[in-house]
């Protein structure tokens, strides 16, 4: 089948999709954005996490017809202009990034919770907040305590909202 | 300054090694056998190759020609003879991951079962001595009079701790691309610690040249030692790409990684300890259980560790092993010292109990003057400062001793202690500099799998050059470059900086560059025992309705010579801590004893730490100034950190709860039982 949506703003199309493809094979095999970790294929590990709609979604989970003709935003897209996005600013510099194999789909979850919070108005998380968040997706470098640290950053940057 | 490599990361465009791309490539899809034990009849292959987009099918009724049948692991397909499930028998080429997999489903296995063994237990009757255990240590040691130890002791313990089967579980799945160009030359793009290691073996298994094979790997999604050798997916990638005349991808599954990949071999762990009136230690017994495989042996050290920590004027440390049916055990982050110190700390958590001696000062009273085992002078060791500090930074000081008292609300709590060791030591690498415009390359066949070697080394080239970091390039993860040892046994920031830093001193007298060998300076390293050490304190909170453990505090110190980066050692030291609480907790992979398999072969059932896990996890260190090790001054932290934790959550559990679980992991059900 065919199947058309856009992608980090971009309208692309894949031809010859097989029904059982998931949206990360999609992503990962015929857009050519690698971004999108493959890891555990089953929505366990959370390294392959994206922007559906505006809702994270793990891409290994979501069927590519599921994804026609809607938007999909990748890490690849959060830095659209060459420049880092502030979540990916804040991992950087809060030394947030070790294997970096979790990291894309960590960036895309910390962006959304953000977007929710903070960028929304709303008080920047609290800890309890930001671990439950992220505990869909498994780092086995770093102990968490520098992702951690890199929330709290990009969240003190934002805008503060009137 | 940032990890070099971290803005690639953060963007997606750094490649790992299923990630390159290839003209025309096709991909290979792993068959596994369906038994524990027996023999492979036949592989019908006739339903999978007319399905779309087959090339071909290899298979072990059909071996594929290789160089050389001496890692039975690697000369993948070469027998019909199965001795543990999930060995690969067979593997499907095919133009699209997703036609190889469904293919790979399709193809027979007709299999005679034979029986199998797959239980490890204490008295296994075919337990042997193994002659040496990783790497390269006695299986047996013993010295003084144990037994007149024993009897005058005025304390004693005498428990058996079990660990169980674990897994790495990096979390990128090992993953190869194999290219072959016309003249025969092979490029293997594989996710490795040691490219340099991985190009030897991948050549000598295929029967090549060394200089015939080129293995590329800058990004590596992390190994904890699984990506420390090579693994078949490395060599089945070579072998379908010869077969299908096109470039190979193989990308194994989770699944398949507990198969694959290695693991950390369950362990059954006696331990007899005495002590004197004054809380002298007057013997030290430690009795080794492990399992191996039947064509493969790999017997992990985990009494060696014993051999370094405490004085006693009696000591036996002793390793014997079962061969099952089970997949090759191997490196998991710390062999050795990750099963054997929450074995021997626990241990000394019930002495000092058992002595009525606070564990810290217990531990303190018991600090030899030289390594126990050897006799070798120590080239430094800051165990005492360790405990020291942590005591006091943990506010150790007004803890009470009595287990199972202390209760808010539904929650029992308990604090506990625990040391960490883990050798420091080097191998012989290669390096070359060279200046190049108005800056320098350094070359070096290192591997970063996220340690964030790249960056260390950068900054261990710019100290050395005197030059800013921003103008050092360091290029690595290549066995085209200057070779090197591998990233493993925490040797990589001392090996590989040993040889950066006399290439840069080379090219700083020569003018525009310079090369280095470590070979020789490795070989005259002085006789010392070389150990980092460190003292890990954990608080606990136990649910007393359902068990649930959580850790509100974990806090480590160590002392592990010169800390390069203060970033990037700091979250290698919690990382480690993270990962010994997951094993203290939750980590555990099944033994189905009935079908002869692993179980729970997924990151849904074999959990490790997630961030809602973790609350709050801390490293600190003391500054260590030893001449003693290498032109660095580092001892590796990237394995220290796993070491002690397990032991310091128990002992804080039992602490909190009255209840001493000595098998790991534990589980609500164990503490409720």
């Amino acid at each position: 089948m065919r199947v058309t949506l856009t992608v980090n703003g971009s309208q692309r199309t894949a031809d010859d999709v097989w029904e059982g493809e998931s949206l990360l094979f999609v992503l990962r095999e015929r857009l050519a954005l690698p971004g999108s970790k493959n890891a555990c294929e089953q929505g366990e590990c959370g390294s392959c996490t994206v922007l559906l709609d505006d809702v994270p979604v793990c891409a290994c989970l979501v069927a590519a017809g599921q994804a026609a003709h809607r938007r999909v935003v990748t890490v690849e897209g959060l830095a659209p202009r060459g420049e880092l996005g502030p979540v990916q600013q804040a991992f950087l510099e809060a030394g947030a990034v070790q294997c970096g194999f979790c990291t894309p789909g960590l960036i895309v979850q910390v962006h959304d919770l953000l977007r929710r919070t903070a960028g929304a108005g709303l008080p920047p998380p609290g800890d309890a907040d930001i671990r439950e968040a992220l505990a869909g997706n498994l780092c086995r470098c770093t102990g968490y305590e520098k992702i951690l640290d890199a929330v709290r950053l990009a969240a003190s940057r934002l805008p503060v909202m009137p | 300054m940032n990890r070099v490599e971290a803005r690639d990361k953060v963007t997606g465009r750094a490649r790992y090694a299923y990630e390159y791309p290839a003209h025309g490539v096709a991909y290979a899809y792993p068959v596994q056998a369906p038994v524990a034990s027996g023999v492979v009849r036949s592989v019908d292959a006739s339903a999978a190759l007319a399905m779309p987009g087959v090339l071909a099918v290899l298979s072990c009724t059909d071996p594929p020609e290789i160089g050389s049948g001496d890692d039975p692991e690697l000369a993948i397909l070469q027998t019909t003879q199965v001795v543990y499930r999930g060995q690969l028998v067979a593997a499907v080429v095919a133009s699209t991951l997703e036609n190889a997999r469904a293919a790979g489903r399709a193809v027979r296995v007709d299999c005679v079962a034979r029986q199998h063994d797959v239980r490890l237990r204490a008295d296994h009757p075919g337990l042997y001595t193994p002659e040496k255990v990783n790497p390269n240590f006695p299986a047996v040691t013993e010295y003084g009079d144990i037994a007149a130890g024993l009897a005058a002791a005025a304390a004693r313990v005498d428990t058996t701790y079990t660990t169980p089967v674990e897994h790495n579980n990096p979390i990128e799945p090992h993953a190869a691309l194999a290219v072959w160009d016309p003249g025969g030359g092979l490029t293997v793009f594989d996710s490795t610690q040691g490219p340099s290691a991985d190009r030897d073996t991948i050549a000598k298994v295929l029967g090549l040249a060394p200089d015939r094979v080129r293995v590329v790997s800058p990004h590596v999604g992390g190994g904890f030692g699984s990506k420390g050798t090579t693994r078949p997916h490395a060599i089945l990638a070579a072998i379908a790409a010869r077969a299908a005349g096109r470039p190979v991808k193989v990308a194994l599954t989770r699944q398949q990684m507990f198969e694959l990949t290695g693991y950390r071999t369950p362990t059954i762990q006696r331990l007899q300890l005495g002590a004197d009136a004054r809380g002298r230690l007057t013997a030290v017994v430690h009795d080794v259980v492990e399992q191996t495989a039947i064509r493969t042996e790999f017997a992990e050290q985990a009494a060696v560790c014993t051999r370094a920590m405490y004085a006693s004027p009696a000591m036996r440390t002793t390793h014997r092993l079962a061969r099952l049916n089970v997949p090759p055990p191997s490196w998991m982050r710390a062999p050795g010292e990750c099963p054997g110190m929450y074995a021997l700390e626990s241990a000394m958590d019930e002495l000092a109990e058992a002595a009525g001696i606070d564990p810290v000062e217990f531990r303190i009273m018991n600090e030899p003057r030289t390594e126990p085992d050897s006799g070798l002078p120590f080239s430094s060791r800051n165990l005492v400062g360790c405990l020291r500090e942590g005591a006091r930074r943990f506010g150790w000081a007004d803890r009470d001793p009595r287990p199972g008292i202390r209760r808010e609300g539904r929650w029992l709590a308990g604090t506990g202690v625990a040391a960490s060791t883990y050798p420091a030591r080097r191998r012989p690498s290669r390096a070359t500099a060279e200046a190049s415009g108005d800056g320098f390359i350094v070359r070096i066949a290192a591997a970063d799998i996220g340690t964030g070697a790249r960056t260390a080394l950068t900054r261990i080239a710019a100290e050395t050059l005197g030059a800013p970091a921003a103008r050092v390039r360091v290029e690595m993860g290549d066995s085209a470059l200057p070779q090197a040892s591998l990233a493993g046994g925490s040797m990589g920031t001392a090996s590989w900086g040993s040889a950066v830093v006399k290439a840069c001193e080379a090219l700083l007298k020569n003018g525009s560059s310079g090369s280095a060998d470590t070979a020789e300076d490795v070989r005259a390293d002085a006789a010392f025992a070389r150990h980092a050490f460190g003292a890990q304190f954990a608080e606990v909170l136990v649910d007393s309705a359902t068990g649930e453990v959580r850790v509100p505090r974990l806090l480590g110190v160590f002392a592990a010579g010169r800390i390069v980066d203060e970033t990037l050692a700091r979250s290698q030291f919690i990382g480690g801590m993270t990962m010994g609480l997951g094993m203290a907790l939750m980590e555990r992979t099944g033994v189905d004893e009935w079908e002869g398999a692993f179980t729970g072969k997924d990151l849904a059932q074999y959990h490790v730490a997630t961030c809602a896990d973790i609350q709050d996890v801390d490293a600190v260190w003391i500054e260590e100034d030893d001449p003693h090790l290498n032109p660095v001054g580092a001892k590796g932290i990237g394995e220290i950190g796993i070491t002690g934790t397990a032991a310091a959550i128990g002992n804080a559990v039992y602490h909190a709860t009255g209840r001493r679980v000595r098998d790991l992991p534990i589980t609500p059900a164990r503490l409720l039982r």
